[in-house]
């Protein structure tokens, strides 16, 4: 590979995954967050109408749902999003249905006696999600999240086919230029192997802070993936399955 | 938005025939990925870390990486190594061989639920290496485990549509040659994705059914 693909290219393109794996994440989050919590509500047509949501975006693939939203929505609604968005959009939306029910687990895993004393001190129920269910939900919800995150930054290579300029773009345009394909290509892997390190690094922190605030210490773990047990596995992969991958 | 039903129904014949593709290509590549995590699944189970470590450096690498690049690896790299396949089977080995690392996971949560009792049974009755796995502990713990297994079959026929990327003539690729022929895109678009919906959801339902069954 040349000095000048890699100045114009390859560079801006580990640039634009980063942005485009970070708003995603917020956006995925703030859709997880929502529609996990809803679905905990008490009214059955809130229930429902999250439920058709994460079902229909589960259901889908995060690839023909990008499609999707970069060729019929200027066509059908007359809204042209810039792709960079359409890219977020399509991931975030998905990858927030799936988020939604790691959310709706961890709730659900919250000890029952801690609501009831949260209501026996006549908490409203928004602060007894903020203050009581929220901070001992979200340590547990991290490690599937960090799953989901991995898979989410390996999901942002599929943006490369609706033309954002992103590693892989990069790499097909190098790979066009100058036929090394080997070379191209097994850097660009080691990069998203670089990046989902850095990625679990930084989640394995943010757990050690979560536990630590509510006196609990971090299991051990391997190197990149967490090793799970068979419930678990089932459990997770039933709950929260995969678009781009896996748990 | 304005849907045009005769559009559409020029379309179907082609999502049908893409439909066939993408479980084909689900359906090797679930077979092939099976059978592989079982490969990398004892392998991480082996007595020497010489086999141990370059393993489990290699299923973390597959996983850790976008299918996407590996596929468009497998498409570019392996001509070039006088490698020659058609685009739906390097699709389907890029499929297996990624899948393939999750099942291993999934391979060795199960084996890891089997009762230690069992392998010390095995050895009470001097049962050589291959029956005590093929005979004793696979069937036990692949028992447990199918409905993460079918997950993951769900799961594969979901990322199958990235296979259009290298010219696999599935559903998507189908409506993405409708689109540049006849400027049609809302239907043939609309379509693939409900019928992804009507596939998966049904084939979730089935799996949470199952898992409810083999459960605990």
């Amino acid at each position: 590979m040349t000095a000048g693909l890699w100045e114009h290219w390859l560079l801006p393109g580990i640039w634009i995954t980063i942005q485009l794996t970070l708003y995603s994440a917020l956006f995925a989050t703030a859709v997880a967050f929502g529609i996990g919590i809803l679905r905990t509500s008490r009214l059955w047509i809130v229930r429902f109408l999250t439920g058709c949501y994460v079902e229909i975006f589960r259901g889908t693939s995060a690839l023909v749902l990008m499609f999707w939203l970069f060729f019929v929505m200027p066509l059908g609604f007359e809204m042209q999003l810039v792709p960079m968005w359409a890219a977020v959009l399509a991931l975030g939306l998905t990858y927030g249905a799936y988020g939604s029910e790691i959310v709706r687990g961890a709730l659900a895993a919250v000890a029952p006696a801690q609501r009831e004393a949260a209501i026996a001190l006549s908490f409203t129920p928004a602060q007894r999600m903020r203050r009581v269910i929220l901070p001992q939900a979200i340590p547990e919800m991290i490690p599937p999240f960090n799953n989901l995150l991995i898979e989410l930054l390996k999901a942002t290579a599929l943006v490369s086919a609706v033309s954002v300029a992103d590693i892989t773009f990069a790499a097909q345009l190098s790979r066009l230029a100058t036929g090394e394909s080997l070379e191209i290509y097994s850097i660009i892997l080691g990069l998203y192997f670089v990046l989902a390190f850095i990625l679990t690094r930084l989640m394995r922190l943010l757990e050690r802070k979560a536990k630590a605030n509510i006196g609990q210490a971090p299991p051990k773990s391997g190197l990149v993936t967490r090793k799970l047990s068979a419930q678990q596995e089932t459990a997770q992969s039933s709950g929260t399955v995969v678009s781009g991958g896996a748990q | 938005m304005t849907w045009d039903w005769d559009v559409a129904k020029d379309f179907l014949p082609e999502l049908l025939d893409g439909l066939l593709i993408t479980l084909q290509a689900t359906a090797l590549g679930s077979v092939l990925a099976f059978a592989l995590g079982l490969v990398w699944a004892m392998a991480l189970r082996s007595p020497t870390r010489f086999v141990r470590w370059p393993v489990g450096v290699f299923v973390e690498f597959i996983r850790n990486t976008p299918l996407l690049v590996q596929l468009f690896f497998f498409y570019w790299v392996l001509p070039t190594w006088d490698i020659k396949f058609s685009a739906l089977t390097t699709g389907v080995v890029a499929l297996g061989l990624h899948y393939s690392t999750y099942i291993a996971e999934v391979y060795r949560a199960g084996i890891d639920g089997v009762p230690v009792g069992q392998w010390e049974a095995a050895t009470a009755l001097s049962l050589p290496r291959g029956r005590t796995w093929f005979m004793v502990i696979l069937p036990q713990a692949i028992r447990r485990v199918v409905p993460a297994l079918g997950n993951y079959v769900i799961a594969m026929l979901k990322d199958s549509p990235m296979i259009a990327l290298i010219g696999v003539t599935d559903m998507l690729q189908n409506a993405r040659s409708e689109g540049a022929t006849s400027f049609q895109y809302i239907e043939p678009y609309t379509m693939v994705g409900i019928a992804f919906i009507l596939i998966s959801y049904p084939a979730s339902l089935l799996m949470r059914a199952l898992e409810r069954r083999l459960g605990h």
